[in-house]
């Protein structure tokens, strides 16, 4: 039993089409009893109601950062190795990685308006944000651009690669370039830096949810890009004859 | 060698566009001011960032040049086929633009300065980080013009590949200028531009041989 096995795509259809109910149905009992219980938690005594953000926030900013790293590990595999599921799977990443990005980003300025006084602000962590979105879109259109597949895959794992190294050194160059105004790690093991209890298990349920949620649609995704190349293969079949 | 010689004679004959980007640089100065007021001490104010932006800009404008043509003549895959190596290829394609576009830009940028009512002590600067950062834009654009040679709507992606790239040395060229005209010491700013573009180098030619060995199969 080893990962490699679900680089075939008839075993990785079968498997992940049994998995699908469970994770769908363990995301949305994840994503929303988090969101109740982080709604019905008491408002802090400095940020009031607009902390709640926090649940959304946090969770899509996550979400957002890991993808991208995901979609590197399974861009690695594609040009090692070859397996398309693999190449699959980061064309389907992409588009609920941007959004999570959007998330974050709008959730930010939605909780900045009140709390800073400014909807957007040249601060590192929200530039960077920022930037990583363009990388988001970058790679889309890239994906979208190229019409052979094969080329298409390569060419944005090439990107995917080249990206990420872009993306990092961005992170810490905007560093040098404007003081921060956003606020360090929101979960901390010091227990003297870290926030209440009250708040840091919803937070952690939603941020389950987040992550099942992103398994559901990148599972979902998968399958159709899968359905959607074996079509392909059918129509060219049909052609020829 | 020969193909260094090749490219730079084909950018500088007629239609080569060769100058373009100066001209484009001019227009990016000219335009500024118009927008946001002749004031002289608003002008210096902004003026290592335009400077900065500008020259970025004029660089992009000739990337879907540097593939295209040899592309759509074929030249391409010849070069493809010789013994020297992609990344040996790919870096002189890259040298080439860095020679017809950053170079001049570099060169010229103290009169687009003047233009700009850039303070004086910031001149120097503005020289040292244009030619210190101008190529990693020319390599950073190789790839991206590796990446999207094929393809018909190649140039508008292009822009949208390439310019995330171009962030960090953008930041630290318009900061060494800044600091300069703040008088404080750029050398910082010019250090980490230095170690991006060296890095860049050292790194991306694989990366641009790779996206054309796809292109081309």
């Amino acid at each position: 039993m080893s990962i490699w096995e679900y680089a075939n795509p008839v075993k990785f259809m079968r498997t992940s089409g049994a998995a699908l109910p469970w994770v769908v149905a363990g995301a949305a009992i994840c994503t929303i009893a988090g969101l109740i219980w982080g709604f019905l938690t008491p408002q802090d005594y400095k940020q009031g109601a607009t902390v709640k953000i926090i649940f959304l926030h946090v969770p899509a900013a996550l979400m957002a950062i890991n993808i991208w790293l995901m979609m590197l590990v399974t861009s690695l595999i594609w040009l090692i190795r070859r397996h398309h599921v693999s190449a699959l799977a980061a064309k389907a990443a992409a588009p609920v990685g941007a959004v999570m990005t959007l998330i974050a980003l709008i959730t930010g300025a939605v909780w900045g308006q009140p709390m800073w006084g400014t909807w957007w602000e040249w601060d590192p962590r929200l530039t960077s944000f920022l930037i990583l979105f363009l990388f988001y879109l970058g790679y889309m259109a890239l994906w979208e651009a190229v019409e052979n597949p094969d080329s298409a895959a390569d060419l944005t794992g090439v990107l995917c690669l080249v990206g990420s190294v872009f993306a990092l050194l961005s992170r810490y160059a905007v560093n040098f370039w404007n003081q921060g105004l956003h606020q360090g790690a929101s979960l901390s093991l010091a227990p003297g830096e870290r926030m209440s209890a009250v708040y840091r298990y919803p937070l952690y349920l939603t941020m389950a949810g987040f992550f099942l949620l992103f398994l559901a649609l990148l599972l979902i995704r998968t399958r159709t890009e899968i359905r959607r190349r074996r079509l392909a293969a059918l129509l060219a079949r049909e052609n020829r004859t | 060698m020969a193909l260094l010689i090749r490219d730079l004679r084909l950018a500088t004959r007629a239609g080569g566009g060769f100058g373009l980007a100066l001209a484009f640089f001019l227009i990016v100065c000219t335009l500024v001011p118009f927008g946001v007021g002749p004031e002289g001490g608003q002008l210096s104010r902004i003026a290592p960032g335009i400077l900065w932006v500008g020259a970025l800009l004029s660089c992009l404008l000739s990337l879907d040049r540097i593939f295209a043509l040899d592309h759509d003549d074929g030249s391409l895959d010849l070069l493809a086929t010789a013994p020297l190596p992609m990344e040996g290829m790919v870096a002189i394609k890259a040298l080439a633009h860095w020679l017809v576009t950053g170079l001049p830009l570099a060169l010229s940028a103290p009169v687009f300065g003047l233009l700009l009512h850039l303070p004086g002590p910031a001149y120097p600067w503005l020289v040292a980080s244009l030619i210190l950062g101008t190529p990693a834009l020319s390599m950073l654009g190789v790839f991206g013009a590796a990446v999207t040679v094929g393809l018909r709507r190649g140039g508008l992606l292009l822009s949208l590949l390439v310019l995330p790239l171009y962030v960090p040395t953008l930041i630290f060229g318009a900061e060494a200028v800044r600091r300069g005209v703040a008088g404080a010491d750029p050398m910082t700013a010019l250090v980490f531009l230095a170690a991006i573009t060296l890095f860049v180098l050292a790194l991306v030619p694989f990366a641009a041989a790779a996206a054309l060995r796809v292109n081309l199969r």
